[in-house]
Parts: structure tokens; sequence; C-alpha cells
């Protein structure tokens, strides 16, 4: 039995295993409490959905050897503004999500160009740079939100009439757009299908990059930088195109949840989520030079479905405050904080 | 081989000037910031020293208790939060046994004490296993710890810790109440000794405290102890050679610390006088880095001095931005975003050059070798 459990370890990592465990306990939970399962189980699909590009995001970073994007809150922030001019242009349903992303798109490769130059002077020191420049960011375009001249009367604070709301709802224009495509249900609970294609298909763009001359040598790049050197890669080429690739993919992933979640939230919203998008990957077994599209999958169905269910369920079993808020707070620094130590110094 | 070294000299050199320009040019870019702000917020100049004077009375303690992890080589301790932890706990200890006045606040600092020195010597634990990824792993570690604390206050008061007293507990029996009024022990340091100039209250006794401790801190780089994080901040690797403890001696950087903060966070909130039960730590890192940063500090050299210039410069910020953005943009949010673009920049930049110092030195090394 001990070894079996160590076998498991092994090969699948302590966060996947014990939040597994946790999630398994949840759901146990939820049926002794005689919570209704399909309500639970939809919900979350629909997280699994809406997380989902966002940890995509982070495989290209991790590949091309800068670990996991921590300023990745710099992508979402292209994404939101592209969002926001296509409501302004006043846009309806799949287009205007369509032209979002497209927008979104020249945007992020601006912005990762541009972060990719502070971040190849700073090798082996990516994350704590990258989380203060992220946090930086987020609080210039704190001044930015206010100031950029939106006029879109939807967006706009309705006293005073300058600055863009803090919460920018989407109903009416592309709220659930992805989500509801082609309106399967099961149990009279929505499955969001549309969500999940968009992702495969983001999925397979990403496998495809990977397999082909570049992508080679990009993972050349990050699995061992002198090497590669040696052989003539540029190093520092494959770490931007690694960084752009998961700015442009941090935008879009914002459009898709925003378009799940049915508000942008501009302002400090975005100041903690690369965190949750990181401890996602993480939990999915990558590490913090290591990551497939596999460890984005399995991570993202484990901690988003932990997400989902641990609130109806522990306000169930204890209806203090905001528990599961507090749990994800523990689960989502625990794991990043056990990637640190599990990979050492680096001296 | 002989052109190759003038190259690098050259490289060197420039590189010089940059981390010269560097290392002043902050406190004076942040002096002349200050007092545009001064001008543009027309607020009354007894009203920016009473606002000042309070400011650093509540701050300079948590903002020296980072100089001597700087010292040891562990970087800007984020894990502060930590030790602010440590410190409230200490002040719902004397609230839950009602215990006031002077009195109140000694207990608070003597209970908060063991449990820093623990939580100093598990956060110094875990440094070890990072070397090299100190800074990142404390920011989280503050984020991990918070999430503990909030747990335990949340869930564990009236179910494991039995607490009855309504006016701490909110109403379900469970879990402390988001504010907790520090009344009983408000004023209770600074008021010790209290002289007031020109109508401006000048908390004597605290910043009798804040100089002990800067004697204190002289004090311990002279010794043997001293010199160990002085030579751990050169080089770990001599420092190991030289049969200095590494690990050990990083843990007690880190317990000193954490003891400082977590004593620095009671002055602090004695000065407030109120406690937001889950929030009040949270920003404590963030504010003291960006003071010691402002003061120019580095992520490897830090010193009192930079300390006390860093928290005048960016408190006066902090106090007069709002006013300032409202005069300016008509808009007192502008102000309170710039300032807090202001501390994450000044960080984020000051983490930015010592990454970049530190891969152009590595990049010289490998063409010398």
């Amino acid at each position: 039995m001990s070894n079996l459990w160590k076998k498991t370890i092994e090969r699948f990592g302590y966060p996947k295993v014990y939040c597994s465990i946790f999630l398994v306990l949840l759901l146990a939970t939820a049926i002794i409490l005689k919570q209704s399962i399909p309500p639970l189980l939809s919900a979350a699909l629909i997280r699994i959905g809406q997380g989902s590009v966002l940890v995509l995001a982070l495989v290209p970073s991790i590949i091309s050897g800068t670990g996991p994007n921590f300023a990745l809150s710099i992508g979402m922030i292209c994404g939101a503004l592209a969002g926001c001019i296509s409501i302004e242009m006043d846009m309806i349903g799949m287009p205007a999500f369509a032209f979002a992303v497209a927008v979104s798109i020249p945007i992020s490769i601006i912005c990762g160009l541009l972060y990719s130059i502070l971040q190849n002077r700073v090798k082996g020191d990516e994350m704590t740079v990258g989380t203060y420049m992220g946090y930086s960011i987020v609080s210039l375009m704190c001044i930015g939100w206010l100031v950029i001249p939106f006029k879109n009367p939807e967006m706009v604070w309705a006293i005073g009439g300058k600055g863009l709301r803090t919460t920018i709802t989407l109903a009416g224009r592309y709220d659930k757009i992805l989500d509801t495509l082609g309106g399967f249900q099961m149990f009279g609970q929505v499955i969001p299908v549309g969500t999940f294609l968009f992702f495969g298909a983001c999925c397979f763009l990403m496998w495809l990059f990977l397999k082909s001359k570049t992508g080679a040598a990009m993972v050349a790049a990050g699995d061992n930088p002198r090497f590669a050197a040696a052989s003539g890669i540029d190093v520092n080429r494959q770490r931007t195109i690694g960084t752009v690739l998961s700015m442009v993919l941090g935008g879009i992933g914002i459009l898709v949840y925003a378009q799940s979640f049915g508000f942008f939230q501009l302002y400090t919203a975005p100041l903690q989520m690369p965190f949750l998008a990181i401890s996602a990957i993480l939990i999915g077994g990558a590490t913090i030079k290591k990551a497939s599209i596999s460890n984005v999958i399995s991570g993202v169905v484990i901690f988003q479905a932990l997400l989902a269910i641990s609130l109806p369920v522990i306000n169930g079993l204890m209806p203090v405050g905001n528990l599961s808020e507090v749990i994800r707070i523990i689960v989502q620094n625990g794991v990043i904080l056990y990637a640190l130590t599990k990979v050492g110094g680096n001296e | 081989m002989s052109t190759e070294l003038k190259v690098t000299n050259k490289k060197e050199n420039k590189f010089n000037l940059i981390t010269t320009l560097a290392k002043y040019s902050v406190p004076i870019l942040f002096t002349i910031i200050c007092i545009i702000c001064i001008i543009v917020s027309k607020l009354p100049l007894p009203y920016i020293a009473m606002e000042l004077v309070s400011r650093l009375d509540r701050n300079l303690f948590l903002v020296i208790a980072l100089i001597i992890p700087v010292l040891a080589g562990m970087g800007l301790n984020f894990a502060v939060v930590i030790g602010a932890i440590a410190g409230q706990i200490g002040l719902m200890t004397i609230k839950v046994f009602d215990i006031g006045g002077v009195p109140g606040l000694a207990l608070a600092f003597v209970i908060a004490t063991p449990f820093a020195i623990l939580f100093g010597y598990g956060v110094g634990k875990i440094l070890n296993k990072t070397k090299g990824r100190e800074m990142i792993t404390s920011l989280i570690l503050g984020y991990f710890a918070n999430g503990l604390y909030q747990l335990v206050f949340l869930l564990f008061i009236g179910t494991i810790i039995p607490v009855k007293n309504p006016e701490l507990v909110l109403a379900g029996g469970i879990g402390f109440k988001n504010a907790m009024e520090l009344d009983l022990i408000k004023y209770a340091l600074d008021n010790i000794i209290n002289v007031p100039i020109m109508g401006i209250k000048i908390p004597v006794f605290t910043f009798i405290l804040v100089a002990l401790l800067c004697v204190f801190n002289q004090f311990i780089v002279k010794t043997k102890l001293g010199q160990n994080f002085r030579a751990l901040g050169q080089d770990i690797h001599i420092a190991d050679v030289a049969g200095i403890n590494v690990d050990k001696t990083r843990i007690i950087a880190m317990i000193i610390s954490i003891v400082l903060a977590a004593w620095g966070q009671i002055i602090f909130l004695q000065n407030i006088g109120t406690m937001q039960t889950y929030t009040a730590h949270e920003q404590v890192g963030m504010f003291a880095v960006a003071a010691l940063v402002i003061g120019g500090a580095t992520v490897t050299k830090a010193t009192i001095g930079q300390a006390i210039i860093g928290t005048i410069l960016f408190h006066t910020l902090f106090s007069l931005s709002p006013a300032a953005g409202k005069n300016l943009f008509g808009d007192a949010q502008i102000g309170e975003y710039f300032r807090s673009f202001i501390a994450y920049g000044v960080i984020a930049m000051s983490l930015f050059l010592h990454a970049w110092q530190k891969n152009v030195a590595a990049r010289n090394k490998e063409k010398l070798g």
C-alpha cells in the first residue's frame, strides 16, 4: 500500500494527488449533504472552460525557459482593452468576440515584445521581476482606464461621464457566446461545449507549434540554453517568441474568461490572476522548467473543479464568511510555494 | 585577449556609471516628485508635517526591519507580512483578555515575540531551500501565510479556540469580526513621552525605540554575527568555504527581521487604533519595501539612512498624492492609483536593475573565464 502511494506521488507529484483527493472528498461531502449534483458539475465545467486558455498561456513561457509568466496580467490587460474597443464600436455577438480577439493579438504582441526586452536582461530572475512588472503595469493601467476617452455609456461611469466602470457587463454583447454555442444541455444544465472547442483548437495549434521547427528550437532553448546557443539557436529570440505567445494567449484567455463570466473586470482585478493560472498548471504536474499541454488540461480540470465545487459545499458544511476563498488562497499559494522549493536554488 | 579585456572594462565602466546614477537618482527623483506634490496639493505645511510625523512613527520600525536580510544577501524580505501577522496575534490576545494601556501593549510585544521567532525559523528554513529565489518565495510565502491566518481566525475562533466575546466574534459565534477596535491601547506607546512642538505632537518615546533599533542594527553589524551576515551578502560560496554555517546564519537573519516586523506592526496599529483583522497585514511588505527602495536601497545594499529618507519620501508622496491628483486632474482616484503605481513600479525597477547587473556580471565573468 505504501509502495503504491509512493509510486503515485512519484508519477503525479504531491500537488496533483492531494488536490485530487480533496476534490473527491468535496464531491463525497456534496453527496452526503444531499446537494444537487448536476448544477455542481455544470458549474465546474463552466469554470474549467473559463480558466482554460489562461492556463495554456503559461506553456510557451515555461517551455522557452522564462518560467511561469508572472506578468501574464499584462496580456490580460491587452485582452480587456481589445474587448472594451469592441464594445465602444458597438459590436454585438460572435463578430464582436472575434473582433476583440483579433484586436487583442497585435496589442499583446507589442506588449510581449517590449516586455521580453526587459526579460532577456534578467535571466534567472524572471519570476520576481515579472511579478512586480505585472503589478506596476496593472496599477499604471488603472490610471489608463480612467483617462482613455471611451464614450459608450454602457462602459463609462454614469456620474461624471469619465472613466471606465470597474466591471463592464457583457449582457447583450457577447455574454456566454462560446459557452452556449450549439446550446448543449444535460440534465437541464449548460455544458460549455463552444468554450471547450475553442480551448481544444488553441491546444491543437499550440501542439502543432511545438512540433514545428521554431517550436523545437524553443524547447531546446528552454531546456538547456548553453547547449542550444552552442548549436546555433538564438536563445533570446526563442525566449521572446515564448513570451509573446504567452501574452497573446493571455489576451485571448481573458476574453474567453470574460464571455463566460459575463463581465470584464478592470482596474486591480488582473493583479492576482496570473497566480491562479500558475497554480493550475503546477497542479497539473508542470514544474517551473517543464510543462506540457496535458499538464494544462489536467491542472485546469482539477483546480477549477475544486474551486467551483468548494464554494457551495463548504458553505453548506460551514456557513462561515468566505471560507472557500480562504481555501483558494491556501491551495493556490501552497502549490506555487511547493514548486519553488522543489526546484531548489538557482546556483 | 587584451582587446577583449578592454571591451569588458569599458562595459563595466559604463555599468558603474549607470549603477551610481541609479543609486542616487532614485531619492533625488522622488524628492522632486514630493516637492511637486506638496505644491500641487495646496495643503497647509503644518498639516503635511503632522501627517508625516505620524506616518514616520507608524512605519519606520517596519522599514528598518528589512535591513538585516538585505545585508545577509537574502534580498528584500517580502515575508515581513508574516511578522506583521505575529504582531497581530499579540494584539488579538490582549484584546481577548481585555488588557489595555502600557501593560497591555507590553504583553502584546511579549506574546508576539515567540510566534515571530517560530515563523522566522520556518521562513528561514524554506528560504534555505530556495537560495537565489528568496524574493519571489518570500512574497508567495506571505500570501500563503495570509491564507492560513484567515483560516485560523475565521474558522478556529469559537470552535477550537474558545472566544465568546460578542464584541469580537461574528454573529454566528465562529470567527473574528472584520475590524477590531484597539482603543484600549491606542497611542499607548506614543503617549508615554509626547512633546508638542508648534501644535504637532511628537511621539518621542516611539522615536526613541526606533533610535534604539538603529543602534542595535549598527551594533549587530560589528559583531561576529554581523560579519557573517555581510560575508554571506558578498558571496555565499566563499562564506561557506570560510567555515560559516550558511543555513543557520540565514535563519538567524530571518528571525531577527520577522521579530522586528512583528513589533513594528504593533507600533503601527497602536497608532492607527483599529485593526482590519483580515487585511491589516497584507500591504505591509509592499509599503515597507517600496519605502526602503525609494530611499536608494537596492537588493544587496541598504542602510538606516536610506530607510529613514525613503520612509519620509514615500509617505509624503503617499499622503499627498490623492489631493495632488484632485487638484491636477480633478480626480482624487488618479492620485491614489498613481501612488500604488509608484510603489509597485519602484520595486519592479529596483528588482530589474539588480537582476540586470547580476546578468551582466555573470556574462563578463564567463567571457573572462
